[in-house]
């Protein structure tokens, strides 16, 4: 038991670097991938900030309430969805696609954001 | 929304003495004490000063009262005792001349639908003299779980996500959810599988039927910027077009608002929590802080009264300072 677990371990951990040398490979930039990339978004005053926010593949991007009331980041098309972040509370996702994401509040539809995976 | 610097009136439709401005009274704050009366669909407002002289009550007549928004859970800088203020509305209820027969509650029971939030609110209202609470969600009752909580605690007997009528005294009261399955960018919904039913629920009653609607989410536009509206309530109030007396509560917004539209009166209560700021007025519709001794005075409950054969409901807002 002890041992297949080990061998999916090494087996994750084989696929991780493929990817990784791949997505490095072809955007030509391996060396900054070396320390994963993290981008934040602020919750306030009831919008998201950077209302579009624009980063590189393996990006991880952290939400922040920083409201006197509770939101969710919720995608639109069902990639992610966070639990009600009350004030202080943060979401984390990591983009490993490129693509455009778009989000909202759904306690609160008005509020929108993108994110631009590249 | 713009208000005049005087009294004079400039469009007295309804030769009642109440014109635009008038309607704005009626939409200030709740501590302000404005009385709107809707008789045979004309509105007439009087001030709370003239409201303390004895009114004359009929028989046969349903008092009841709506609270809104006790946000139970919050503890921020707008109001740090939301349990002391739902317990003073209470008490503003027990102290009631009319004994009202029954409460609404128009949603946002909750801060975060934690059980602990719910539980503390149907303590405190176990202490009111009505002992029938009829209960619609807010946004703020259905996080995390799309309203399964809030279905298994208020939602026996309803329909879909919660909603149902019934009849007291030859009023029929409706409650709706317009606060699930919201989207980007969009208002509160209430949805072709609601709409429907309520269709089919008004359709086999008499025009002259008092109809009273609520709702946690305004059923009229007050605000789209903010959110303040529901995508689909004008489908719902075209089902209410053959009636003489629909009334419209609804809560959310964190203050007291009243329109008239043909046939309908709609009106907005306080919260029991915290004030949010008047339209446009913020940069934002976060809770608005007011100086601590005049919380309670941005804070109410709404009194509801019908007096059979004068088809009319009167709506009365106290703050509870």
């Amino acid at each position: 038991m002890r041992k297949s677990v080990a061998v999916a371990l090494v087996l994750v951990a084989v696929g991780l670097g493929i990817v990784g040398l791949g997505a490095g490979a072809r955007e030509g930039t391996a060396s900054a991938r070396q320390k994963p990339d993290t981008a934040a978004v602020k919750i306030d005053n009831f919008s998201f900030a950077p209302g579009i926010l624009t980063v590189p593949v393996g990006t991880t991007v952290t939400w922040t309430n920083r409201d006197d009331i509770p939101h969710t980041v919720v995608s639109t098309e069902g990639v992610f969805k966070s639990k009600v972040l009350d004030t202080e509370e943060t979401f984390s996702f990591t983009f490993g696609k490129a693509g455009t994401y778009q989000y909202f509040c759904s306690i609160h539809p008005k509020m929108t954001g993108k994110v631009v995976v590249q | 929304m713009s208000e005049k610097n005087n009294d004079e009136l400039l469009n007295d439709h309804n030769h009642d003495g109440v014109d635009r401005r008038g309607f704005l009274k009626c939409m200030a704050w709740a501590g302000t004490g404005a009385l709107c009366v809707m008789d045979g669909g004309v509105l007439k407002s009087f001030s709370l000063s003239e409201m303390s002289r004895p009114r004359p009550r009929a028989a046969g007549e349903l008092s009841f009262v709506q609270i809104s928004d006790s946000h139970m859970g919050f503890s921020k800088a707008a109001n740090p005792d939301v349990v002391g203020t739902l317990k003073a509305a209470v008490d503003k209820i027990n102290g009631l001349a009319a004994p009202p027969e029954f409460m609404l509650h128009t949603g946002d029971i909750s801060h975060l639908s934690k059980p602990d939030e719910f539980d503390t609110v149907d303590q405190i209202l176990k202490s009111a003299t009505p002992k029938d609470v009829f209960f619609v969600p807010g946004e703020h009752d259905v996080l995390n779980d799309d309203g399964q909580q809030y279905l298994e605690r208020y939602g026996k007997g309803t329909k879909g996500a919660g909603w149902y009528s019934f009849d007291k005294k030859g009023v029929h009261l409706i409650g709706l959810v317009n606060v699930l399955n919201l989207k980007a960018g969009g208002l509160g919904t209430l949805g072709p599988e609601q709409l429907a039913w309520m269709k089919a629920d008004v359709e086999r009653l008499k025009h002259s039927t008092p109809i009273v609607v609520f709702a946690h989410i305004p059923l009229w536009s007050v605000y789209p910027e903010w959110g303040w509206g529901t995508e689909d309530s004008a489908q719902a109030l075209s089902y209410l077009k053959k009636f003489g007396s629909v009334t419209v509560l609804n809560g959310h917004i964190h203050q007291t608002m009243q329109k008239v539209e043909g046939n309908v009166t709609f009106h907005t209560a306080a919260s029991t929590a915290f004030p949010q700021p008047q339209p446009g007025k913020a940069d934002s519709p976060g809770p608005l802080k007011v100086p601590a001794e005049q919380l309670r005075s941005v804070l109410g409950i709404t009194d509801v009264n019908y007096v059979r054969g004068q088809h009319a409901l009167a709506v009365v807002d106290s703050s509870l300072a």
